[in-house]
Order: structure tokens, then C-alpha cells, then sequence
């Protein structure tokens, strides 16, 4: 991975709002990052955090009334957040592809996969139907369908849950889009066969140079799959750099918990740790740092900062952390945040 | 599948034993007909004898049984309005009443799915929300008060199409069909908007329901991840699935619509069975409908076995057993 070289997309100071009857939630608020060709992008976060609503902004699915107020978004430097719908239908698929939580949901039960397959590769690349077909079989063989051939004529219900994985995978490859948005690929599946799904997700990224946003609340899928991580709390990023120093040496007070809240087998704590609190509501998010009230190092910034002014991402170690603790103009003892865990 | 269409015809024949029954116990709770045929002062041997020629003297399930041996060949007796068999007059009504509720289940199919579908497609704009609005009046209005409205406005006031009778019908064998001829079909088009208007909002309503249903699933959001066009999303993956809850309604709403044309028939003094059933009834003529209600019978179980074997042609899922898919 080279983070030098320009970047596949750019996501810019993006804001998404719901327009309610109780008045405009902001669901994603001012969050910007980049992903490089062929970088995975692990995007990691508690429910409602935004991060599927991030991965659904950026494919151009962001669900009405849902929508971007503010920010940009860039596909090889070119925008594409405002395209017209046909503009963003061709995007779709061919530039950038999606894979879905729940593999058993995601493909139409009518219609065998072969056909959805092909659908997709002649929406987007012009070659006849068998020429379709024989790519279909080998993208099928590719992400380790046996019997691909014959496969290829059965429905969905015919495979088992990690085997429809596999095809929605081949689903978001079949046009050999340059980006895939994997919103949380291996939730719904058993943890023997997430393993299989994230090996295979690593290695055809590898192989096609497909750059990955990999949206997930499993630490575990991060560590093993991400080049860098960016870790979403409230609708903001809260730290964001690559993924063995986040891991490692997380800078913002939320990793460090985050961290600190993954069993290992070796403890031998009776007691789970965990942060105290929970995310607020859309409705509610506190004044300044949305992480103040469930923090427990407000009192080491002067001046009560962190419940009056919101921080923007500073650089902390190797990485980035949007956190007051890591200001250069205020003197605070930065050392005191390397891991207390 | 043949397992399942020989569960499907034993349930049929069970179905159909059943209404046999219903028919025949009109013959015993309508009235004695003996009393019916004979003069009131006819003796009580004469009654006897009359009763022991009718068979009406043997246990009740040795005459249950005659009536089935005689239903399934067809043989329902002897109309007592008419003096002719009673199987006669069925077959001659019979064209009557399936080309009405046939192009009104037609209208239903043509109009119900196109407006269902682009009223659930563009939900908020006016067109949508006056076409569903108006859909409410035809489920609400009562059917005879449409057929009047319409022989009102055109064949009173506008003098275009007529107000009764089914036209001109040509013969082919035993079937007579008003389709051929230009009066025919005239004489078709009131009847069957008439009856063809409810089919049509309840299509409708439910294309559209089950279309915005199908269009927060999953694998519809999927489609359009994969970059497919609207018109792919929408017809070829959306409308697909709606189909399998419209073809048991459809199905359904035809047998009902035979069964129930009566109201339009009689509006419309159209030639067809229900008219002919309410005649009979006026009459208390049991042989007709004793018939007619096993016909009605036989016509609902042969759509259900109809509406089951298409089911197996839309879904995969039903198609193949044994599927891999269980247990989640």
C-alpha cells in the first residue's frame, strides 16, 4: 500500500441530514477521509455511528429522506455526489461495487445466479450473452464456488449462507469496479465462515487492486483486513490512521475504551470491560466533544474545552485524533494518553 | 410435483364431496318436493308411491349416493321452471358467464398491474395519490349501482353502447360466443367494466402494496448497487416478485367473479348462469341450484389446483425440493 499515490476517492467535509418532524438530524457531521487504490479502509463504529450511512453516500443510495447536505465527494478526483441518477447508475457496479450485510437477503430468490450475474456484467461492459456466462463461471470459480459450471444455473436458496456471500461477492466484482463498499460482509455469518469470507475479500482486493471500505463493528475483521482504520463515534470520525497503531496505540479516549473493551482469552478479569455510557441519540449529541460525557479525560483539558468546542482530527502519534488532549496550543502532558489500558 | 398435484387433486375430490353434500341437503331443508309435485289432495298412498318411485324412500346415504353417481356424469335433473335438464341450460348459459368474468378478470390484469405499479413507483406525485383515492370507490361502490350509472350515461345519454342482452353470438360446437360479432361486442363492454372494476382497484392496491414492500428489500437495494437501470430494478426484479401474491388474488377474484356475476347478469339482463341461478331461485327450483352451486364448486377448486400449479412456475423456492437453504 502506498498512501502517497492520488487518492481513488476523496470524501470531503461530508454532512448527511434527515429532515424530521421534530427538526434536521445530522446523522454523518463533517467527516472527511481518503482511500488510496488498493487500500482497505476499515470504517468501525457502535450502531448508528454513520458509518453504513457513509458506505450508502458514497455508492449514491443514501435512503430519502436521508441526504448529503454538505461536503463532497470525489472518484478519481472527480466529483461525483451530484451526479445525475443515469451518471451515478453507471458508477454503480462498474466504479464502484457494494457488498451487503446479509447474503441471504441480497440476492433476488427468483432468478439464478448466473442470470444475476450476467445481468450485471452486460449492464456494464458490452459482450454477448455466453462471453457474459463464461465470465460469470469464472468469477464464480474465482471467489471458490465449486462446481461453477453447474452452479451457475441454481437459485439463491440452493447455496448455504457463506456460499451466497461468495456469489454477492462475484455480484460486486463482475465489473471490476476500482472500489467496493463491504458494509458489515460478515455479520450474518457463522465466525468459521467470516474468517473464509474476509481471506477471500484480502485476496481478490489484492489480486484486482480493488480498494475496499470495509464497514464493520468487529474489531477482529479490522485487525486482520485494514490497511488503515477510522474509527466513527456520533456521526464523526474520532481517530483515524493505520490500523496496528490505532490498535496498538489508539490516541483518542473512545479507541482507547474501544481497545481496552476487546476480551483476549489470556485475561483473567471476571468483569468485561467497558466504556460507561452509551451513544447519544441523533436528537441529543452534547455540546463540543460528542464523547465528553462518557470520557474520563475531560478534566485533563484546561478550561472545559471539550464540552464547549468541538475538535477537528489533530495529529496524535501516527495517527489522527479528533480530541482536544492532542491541541498543541494548550499544555497538556500528551503522554498521558498512550495507552492506559 | 406429481406427489404434490395427487395431494392437490384428493384434497380437490374431498372439496367437491362437500359441496355435493351442501347441494344435495337442498333438496331436504328447501321443502318435501313430494308435496311440491303432487296436488294437495292427493292421498297418502299416492305419496308413498310417488316417494317410492323418486327413490326418496331409501336411506339417506343410498340417495346421497345416486346424487354423486349422477353429478359426475353430468345429470342434474330436470329444471321444474323450465322442464328441460338441467345440465342442458348450464352448458347453454356457461359461454355467457365465463367471457363476461373472463374479460373482466382481462380488464383487471391489464388496468390493476400497470396502475399499481406506477402508483407505487411515484407514490407522491398527484396522478398516484387521485388514482388511489379513486381506487376507494371502486371497492367501496356496490357493483349493481355502477352498472346502472354506466347504461345511464352511455346507452340513455349517449346512445353509444347497449343497456342489455349479449348481441349477436355465433355457435362453434357447444360453445356460443359474442366475441366475433361488432353487437357482441358492444354489448360486452358495459357488463364487463362493470364487473371488471373491482378487480381492478383490488389489483391495484395490491400491485402496489407488495411492489413498495419488494422495493425495501435487500436484494432490490442490491440491484441498484449493481448499477442496474430503473427499468431492470423495477420490472425485472420488483414486479416479478409482487406476482406471486396477484396471481392467488387474481385467481381467486375469478372464481368470484363467475360466481358472483349474478348482480351484473341481472343488471345488464345478461344470458348468463348467474341470471339463470336467479331465476331459479325465485322459483325454488333446486335442481338448478343444486347444479349451479356445484358448478361454482368445481370451478373455485379447478382455479386454487390452477393458481398452485403457476405458483410453481414463478418461485424456484417451490419448484425445488430439497433445497440447500435451511435451518436459519
Amino acid at each position: 500500500m502506498s498512501t502517497n499515490a492520488a487518492p481513488l476517492l476523496q470524501v470531503k467535509n461530508l454532512r448527511i441530514e434527515f429532515p424530521t418532524r421534530r427538526g434536521t438530524l445530522v446523522a454523518v457531521d463533517d467527516i472527511s477521509f481518503d482511500i488510496a487504490p488498493g487500500e482497505v479502509l476499515g470504517v468501525v463504529g457502535e450502531s448508528g455511528a454513520g458509518k453504513s450511512l457513509t458506505g450508502a453516500a458514497v455508492i449514491g443510495l443514501l435512503e430519502p429522506p436521508g441526504r448529503i447536505a454538505a461536503g463532497e465527494i470525489l472518484l478519481n478526483g472527480r466529483r461525483i455526489d451530484n451526479l445525475p441518477f443515469e451518471e451515478m447508475r453507471k458508477i454503480r457496479g462498474r466504479e464502484i461495487g457494494a457488498i451487503f450485510q446479509d447474503p441471504l437477503t441480497s440476492l433476488n430468490p427468483l432468478y439464478t445466479v448466473g442470470r444475476q450475474i450476467t445481468e450485471t456484467i452486460r449492464t456494464h461492459l458490452d459482450v454477448s450473452e455466453t462471453e457474459a456466462r463464461d465470465r460469470a463461471i469464472s468469477l464464480l470459480q474465482e471467489v471458490g464456488i465449486p462446481a461453477a459450471e453447474k452452479r451457475i444455473d441454481a437459485y439463491p436458496h440452493q447455496f448455504s449462507g457463506g456460499m451466497r456471500q461468495r456469489v454477492v461477492i462475484s455480484l460486486a466484482l463482475a465489473a471490476q469496479p476500482k472500489l467496493i463498499i463491504a458494509d458489515e460482509p460478515t455479520t450474518a455469518l457463522d465466525v468459521s465462515i467470516q474468517a473464509q469470507i474476509i481471506t477471500l475479500l484480502k485476496k481478490l482486493g489484492r489480486e484486482h487492486g480493488t480498494a475496499v471500505m470495509l464497514v464493520t463493528h468487529d474489531m477482529g475483521v479490522i485487525a486482520e483486513t485494514a490497511d488503515r482504520v477510522a474509527v466513527m463515534y456520533a456521526g464523526r470520525i474520532a481517530e483515524i490512521g493505520p490500523v496496528a497503531e490505532v490498535i496498538h496505540s489508539p490516541q483518542h479516549p473512545y479507541t482507547v475504551g474501544l481497545m481496552g473493551a476487546i476480551p483476549s482469552v489470556g485475561d483473567n478479569n471476571e468483569r468485561l470491560a467497558q466504556i460507561e455510557g452509551s451513544m447519544p441519540r441523533l436528537t441529543a449529541i452534547p455540546k463540543g466533544c460528542a464523547f465528553n460525557p462518557r470520557c474520563t479525560r475531560v478534566k485533563d483539558v484546561p478550561n472545559g474545552r471539550c464540552t464547549t468546542e468541538r475538535p477537528n482530527l489533530l495529529p496524535a502519534g501516527k495517527t489522527q485524533a479528533a480530541c482536544w488532549l492532542h491541541a498543541t496550543d494548550v499544555t497538556v502532558d500528551a503522554n498521558k494518553t498512550k495507552v492506559p489500558a | 410435483m406429481l406427489a404434490f398435484i395427487i395431494r392437490r387433486l384428493l384434497q380437490s375430490v374431498l372439496v367437491m364431496v362437500a359441496v355435493g353434500f351442501i347441494a344435495f341437503s337442498l333438496f331436504n331443508f328447501v321443502g318435501d318436493p313430494v308435496s311440491l309435485m303432487l296436488p294437495p289432495e292427493a292421498t297418502q298412498s299416492d305419496r308413498d308411491e310417488v316417494r317410492k318411485s323418486l327413490g326418496l324412500d331409501e336411506p339417506f346415504y343410498v340417495q346421497f349416493g345416486k346424487f354423486v353417481g349422477n353429478a359426475v356424469q353430468g345429470n342434474f335433473g330436470i329444471s321444474l321452471r323450465l322442464g328441460r335438464p338441467v345440465s342442458q341450460l348450464l352448458i347453454e348459459r356457461l359461454p355467457a358467464t365465463l367471457e363476461l368474468a373472463m374479460t373482466a378478470a382481462v380488464i383487471g390484469l391489464l388496468v390493476g398491474i400497470p396502475v399499481g405499479v406506477y402508483t407505487a413507483l411515484r407514490r407522491n406525485s398527484i396522478l398516484a395519490k387521485s388514482l388511489l383515492t379513486g381506487s376507494l370507490i371502486g371497492v367501496s361502490l356496490p357493483n349493481f349501482l355502477i352498472g346502472i350509472f354506466l347504461i345511464l350515461i352511455f346507452a340513455v345519454w349517449l346512445g353509444l353502447l347497449p343497456s342489455f342482452g349479449r348481441g349477436d353470438v355465433t355457435k362453434i360446437g357447444l360453445w356460443t360466443t359474442g366475441l366475433l360479432t361488432v353487437t357482441g361486442l358492444k354489448a360486452l363492454v358495459l357488463p364487463a367494466i362493470t364487473l371488471g372494476l373491482y378487480p381492478v382497484t383490488l389489483i391495484m392496491r395490491l400491485v402496489r402494496s407488495e411492489m413498495m414492500e419488494v422495493l425495501r428489500t435487500d436484494y432490490i437495494k442490491f440491484a441498484r448497487a449493481r448499477g442496474l437501470s430503473n427499468n431492470a430494478v423495477h420490472f425485472g426484479h420488483a414486479l416479478k416478485n409482487t406476482l406471486v401474491p396477484v396471481i392467488t388474488i387474481t385467481g381467486l377474484q375469478l372464481g368470484g367473479l363467475i360466481a358472483f356475476a349474478i348482480i351484473t347478469e341481472t343488471v345488464f339482463q345478461w344470458p348468463g348462469m348467474g341470471l339463470l341461478f336467479i331465476q331459479a331461485v325465485q322459483f325454488a327450483d333446486i335442481p338448478v341450484m343444486a347444479a349451479y352451486l356445484c358448478l361454482i364448486g368445481l370451478i373455485f377448486v379447478l382455479i386454487n389446483l390452477t393458481v398452485d400449479m403457476l405458483y410453481y412456475t414463478v418461485d424456484p423456492r417451490l419448484r425445488i425440493s430439497g433445497s440447500a437453504a435451511g435451518g436459519h
